[in-house]
């Protein structure tokens, strides 16, 4: 009988062109690469210089989200809103697209998006790919049981020319996770504890495979929550090996396989799963019945505890400069911070479900006077969904605003930031110095306790407003 | 690629711990198309207060710093986003090494690539650097030996095929397009296509 292995040693295998040696890395095949405007440019300047063609265009999903307004977009003018280097961005990624012969899922099609919602939502994320982006969240593919992880420039333009990149393989960790969900705790909270559990450096070199009931009772987008967040634990790539949830989310998908190839497809996607007795390099497990709603007191995403507890102490220099950067005391808990600003959106939280979490909360409630709410769906289609279902008008009627949609807040790119000091409850990934503007002071959370926060107009514990 | 075989450089020291590339570049400086002159956007939240004038205590700042070619940072430095513009910009502002105890997988990546020394090395010596800023070290990536000033040499970790790719100046696109006859055959014979 041949050797137990785990999920991603079974991707890994089955895309090797070149076995690495002592010597030389892996030459890995890649099946999906996504591509958007702020990290491909360089990319595509280098094929053009060095007169190369995109080998496998039909293998490359584009689209706009980084740099793109939240406001409505007709005319290269509306671009400008965010800027001209942002709208010069867009504009040459429209270009580049074109003169390699690249669909580009742009202005007009209906389906653009952030690349970590719009892969998944058309059926293109599929168990037992590999895919890759010039964008590290890209683990969120992950959730379906494929191989996903985030590249440099430089490696775009090496799956642009070849569709391969060369790769050391990662060592593996498994993170087992547990026990019956409480009410009003959610996968944001999960992933947040994790992170909280092996530090935002504990999965680097590895590829975590995420395992237990616990994981198993959750939606697709849940599991894509989950993923997305792996980077900020060191991981590249994070996966969860594929199931009937993973197939009902994907059967009858624009892109997903249809008719016999359907059945053939799930059948192999069947066998995606870590054997009895496989090994993984290290392991950690989490109760999740043990766990509350979380929330950030610091400028990273390991800086994290219970919503009820207090903020931690310690002398160590980083952590102290951490929490000067906030403004928040050790000892005291979040839940005493004013909040400025909400956001809602992002590849980690900017699904239907997160916008449902969050206007579950909203419903009959108003935000709290002097604070900013915004609400950003993940795609084009996110939107149109949410509005079918009315979500729009829950949202609205609450003193929120809906806007239009991208990665928006999370990466502060396109114009959508918080001013210098200004406390902002965010359901995106990272809570870095400045990362949503200037001086800006970011507390990472749910949709829900981001909504409770809203209406609170100050930081919240979302089971208080269920 | 340039080859880049040895640097002889006094060190500029930040010792905070996850020092990530927001810092090292923010995100408003990444509308560009190209990867010329990031170096005056390196850092540049934590080199210049909110007048735009220079932070006199950031190490960057202070005098000494000048023509300090190594950097050393706190442990996990370059965590966070796959952006190369990391790595241009620190290239660009005139950094040839960074050392640390840990250093990020994707900003480590993108680093080699562009020919930034991104090396790994032991935790006695990491504290002695964070102790010692301005020290003379000499990093011979051949040998992947880190000289210090005492004469001390200590080994660091550097990827095998990294190091060979540094030293020879190897462009890896070249090395992967050289591989297009097994890229072909993978296609043809794989048991399902993407």
């Amino acid at each position: 009988m041949s050797k137990p292995t785990t999920l991603f040693e079974k991707v890994w295998a089955d895309h090797v062109v070149v076995e690495e040696t002592t010597d030389t890395p892996a030459v890995l095949y890649i099946d999906l690469h996504i591509i958007h405007e702020v990290t491909t440019p360089q990319a595509f300047s280098l094929l053009r210089d060095s007169k190369l063609r995109v080998r496998r265009p039909d293998l490359t999903l584009a689209t706009l989200d980084h740099s793109t307004p939240t406001t409505p977009v007709s005319t290269f003018r509306d671009l400008l809103v965010a800027g001209e280097g942002a709208a010069n961005q867009v504009r040459q990624m429209e270009q580049n697209c074109a003169e390699f012969g690249i669909d580009l899922l742009g202005y007009g099609s209906g389906k653009r998006g952030i690349v970590h919602v719009i892969g998944p939502e058309l059926g293109a994320t599929q168990p037992g790919k590999t895919i890759v982006c010039g964008d590290s969240h890209t683990s969120t593919h992950g959730a379906f049981g494929a191989l996903a992880f985030g590249i440099g420039t430089t490696e775009v333009g090496h799956v642009l020319a070849t569709q391969c990149l060369l790769q050391r393989k990662p060592k593996t960790l498994a993170i087992n996770v547990d026990g019956a969900l409480p009410t009003g705790v959610s996968a944001k909270d999960i992933i947040l504890a994790v992170i909280g559990e092996i530090g935002v450096d504990g999965g680097t070199g590895h590829v975590i495979e995420y395992r237990g009931d616990a994981i198993r009772s959750l939606g697709m987008e849940a599991r894509m929550t989950i993923c997305n967040m792996s980077i900020e634990g060191g991981a590249r790539a994070g996966m969860i090996a594929p199931d009937e949830t993973t197939f009902a989310y994907l059967q009858g998908r624009e892109r997903a396989p249809r008719a016999d190839a359907w059945d053939t497809a799930v059948a192999r996607w069947r066998a995606l799963r870590t054997d009895e007795g496989a090994a993984f390099d290290k392991s950690v497990s989490i109760d999740a019945a043990n766990l509350t709603p979380m929330i950030t007191f610091g400028t990273n995403p390991g800086m994290v505890v219970g919503i009820d507890e207090p903020v931690p102490e310690s002398a160590d220099a980083s952590f102290r400069k951490a929490l000067d950067y906030m403004q928040v005391e050790s000892g005291k808990p979040m839940t005493e911070n004013a909040v400025d600003v909400v956001f809602v959106g992002s590849c980690t939280n900017g699904r239907l479900s997160d916008i449902q979490e969050a206007a579950d909360v909203l419903k009959g409630r108003k935000v709290a006077d002097g604070v900013r709410m915004l609400v950003v769906p993940g795609s084009e289609l996110v939107k149109a969904e949410a509005e079918s279902h009315g979500l729009d008008k829950v949202i609205t009627a609450a003193g929120a605003e809906w806007r239009e949609a991208g990665c928006s807040m999370c990466i502060g790119m396109n114009g959508d930031i918080a001013q210098p000091g200004q406390l902002s409850v965010s359901t995106s990934n990272r809570n870095f110095e400045g990362r949503q503007g200037v001086g800006a002071r970011t507390v990472l959370a749910s949709p829900a306790t981001a909504a409770a926060s809203a209406v609170a107009g100050h930081v919240a514990d979302p089971r208080k407003y269920a | 690629m340039k080859p880049v075989t040895r640097i002889e450089s006094r060190t500029v020291v930040l010792p905070t711990r996850d020092i990530d590339t927001d810092q090292i570049i923010a995100a408003r400086f990444l509308t560009t198309t190209s990867k010329d002159g990031l170096g005056k956007s390196a850092f540049y939240d934590l080199r210049y207060g909110k007048d735009g004038a220079p932070k006199e205590d950031f190490p960057l700042n202070r005098p000494e710093a000048e023509g300090c070619n190594i950097l050393v940072a706190g442990n996990n430095f370059g965590c966070g986003s796959s952006r190369e513009h990391a790595p241009w910009a620190l290239l660009d502002y005139g950094f040839e090494a960074v050392i640390s105890t840990e250093i990020a997988d994707i900003f480590r990546n993108n680093s080699l690539k562009n020919g930034l020394v991104a090396i790994v090395i032991d935790t006695d010596t990491h504290d002695w650097l964070l102790d010692n800023p301005g020290a003379s070290l000499v990093i011979d990536v051949e040998s992947t030996m880190l000289t210090l000033p005492d004469g001390r040499t200590v080994p660091f970790h550097l990827d095998g095929f990294a190091r060979y790719c540094l030293v020879e100046g190897v462009d890896q696109l070249g090395f992967l397009q050289k591989q297009q006859d097994a890229i072909s055959a993978f296609e043809e014979n794989r048991p399902w296509q993407p």
